[in-house]
């Protein structure tokens, strides 16, 4: 069997997240809202989650997600940072976004 | 119908019922439908475009073994052009060179393999095929190597049960990011052969154990997914997210059902795609019908808790151990009949002992046998 060194990605401020190719952003025309299509689950992210989904482009770093979100919701960067980055590294350890 | 019908978010294709292979724990029906039987290219894409439009996000390919159809990339590629999620479930044997690029080419967003053990003679007796091991693995190379996420799927029972922590290592090391160990669920050709593959209560704890482990090892590096074995459970599972909810299956020949063994219940009458559009069957089949939501709940499903968690659980469980598809899932402990279940454990481990030939499998083969009497 071959031997394999696979590992767990841990989230930094200087990943830059993206959707993996496997799992696809689609607005649904039939119920009026976006979903995530992923192998075995159709998700459906809140308004926070798919303004931070959108900036999984692999341009946007972790630091510039929080500032971008920082203004978009007049929020602390501070005080947003745990948010944000637990939500990334929970949706990388799920196989959905590539850190 | 107190609540309105939702559109389906997801649909099971058996596009065919032939199979290379010939496993004893097939969920397919006992009686199989042959080539001649098959939904042509156009009814499938006239299909899938009725699905789309009703509001279908993904469909899973299956069967039998899907790549035998030859019009198989065509048809994902009409489901890809909707925006609809395709999943290919195969048992990778015999796929020619070309076609799984083909496959990657026409827009299949993921594969799902399955192993019918993690040893080569495993693959082999189970699936009664020589040389099938070497071939799956020689198919995940190349789904790897087309860039296409991989999920290996393990059917386990009493005759490969021991071999989960290979199946750990074996999908780790094809690369998958997606484990799925399934416990074998008893209907069509599992459930005639059930006294042959239901393994003992120690050995599921075993297992078990052995899963909870290795997912909070390997979080973050593999998903392992696990579906708990029926006879073993204090609650049922919410069988198809619950009876015509979000989920449907079309057989070969296009007939529509709520969930693929549902043909076991002889009172439902289904609609086949074609006399009927998709969108009528979906909200006006007798059959969809029948066990939607819970009003046709009787006790002590109707006053339970949980009844909008597991939907009563599964309908054709109902009809094979209670005799009554209206029942409660026999699964649940508040069954009358929950006892049962571990009596056909007991059965099945006394057949074993008993039996001087335990491995003796039905193997499954189109025109083999009649549907099983319990």
């Amino acid at each position: 069997m071959i031997e394999t060194t696979r590992v767990r990605t841990i989230v930094s401020m200087q990943s830059k997240p993206v959707l993996k190719r496997h799992v696809r952003l689609q607005y649904d025309k039939v119920r009026e809202a976006w979903a995530l299509l992923s192998p075995e689950r159709v998700f459906w992210p809140n308004e926070v989650s798919l303004d931070i989904l959108r900036l999984c482009d692999g341009r946007h770093s972790v630091a510039q997600m929080i500032a971008l979100l920082g203004d978009l919701y007049g929020a602390d960067e501070a005080e947003i940072t745990p948010d944000v980055t637990g939500f990334l590294q929970e949706w990388s350890d799920k196989f959905l976004v590539t850190l | 119908m107190t609540e309105p019908v939702l559109p389906p978010i997801g649909m099971l294709a058996e596009l065919t019922h032939r199979c290379p292979l010939q496993c004893a724990y097939c969920s397919n029906p006992v009686e199989l439908l042959k080539a001649n039987r098959e939904m042509d290219t156009q009814g499938w894409v006239s299909l899938f475009e009725q699905a789309a439009d009703l509001g279908v996000l993904q469909v899973h390919l299956s069967g039998g073994e899907p790549t035998l159809r030859t019009d198989l990339a065509e048809l994902i590629a009409s489901l890809a052009r909707r925006g609809v999620y395709t999943n290919l479930i195969t048992a990778g044997v015999g796929i020619a060179d070309g076609r799984i690029e083909a496959f990657a080419d026409a827009g299949l967003d993921h594969i799902q393999l399955s192993f019918q053990g993690a040893r080569a003679a495993t693959t082999e007796k189970i699936g009664n095929s020589r040389g099938a091991h070497e071939k799956k693995l020689e198919t995940a190379r190349r789904v790897r190597k087309v860039d296409l996420p991989l999920t290996i799927n393990a059917p386990i029972h009493r005759h490969n049960m021991e071999e989960v922590p290979e199946f750990i290592e074996l999908a780790l090391s094809l690369g998958a990011e997606r484990l799925e160990i399934a416990n074998v669920q008893y209907a069509g050709w599992a459930l005639l052969n059930r006294n042959a593959l239901m393994p003992e209560r120690e050995a599921v704890e075993r297992q078990v154990q052995i899963v909870e482990e290795a997912q909070e090892r390997l979080r973050g590096i593999m998903t392992i997914d696990f579906v708990t074995p029926d006879y073993f459970a204090i609650y049922p599972k919410p069988c198809m997210g619950g009876w015509a909810r979000d989920a449907f299956m079309v057989a070969p020949d296009g007939t529509v059902l709520p969930c693929h063994a549902a043909g076991t219940i002889k009172s439902l009458h289904f609609e086949r795609f074609g006399d009927w559009s998709l969108s009528r069957i979906w909200h006006e089949s007798s059959a969809f019908n029948a066990f939607r939501g819970t009003d046709w709940m009787l006790e002590p499903c109707r006053s339970c808790e949980r009844k909008e968690i597991d939907w009563g659980g599964c309908r054709c469980q109902a009809m094979a151990i209670a005799g009554d598809a209206a029942a409660t899932d026999p699964a649940c402990i508040k069954s009358p009949l929950h006892a049962r279940m571990g009596a056909l454990i007991k059965e099945a481990v006394n057949t074993k002992t008993s039996d001087q030939t335990p491995d003796a499998f039905t193997y499954r083969r189109i025109g083999r046998v009649a549907e099983p009497i319990i």
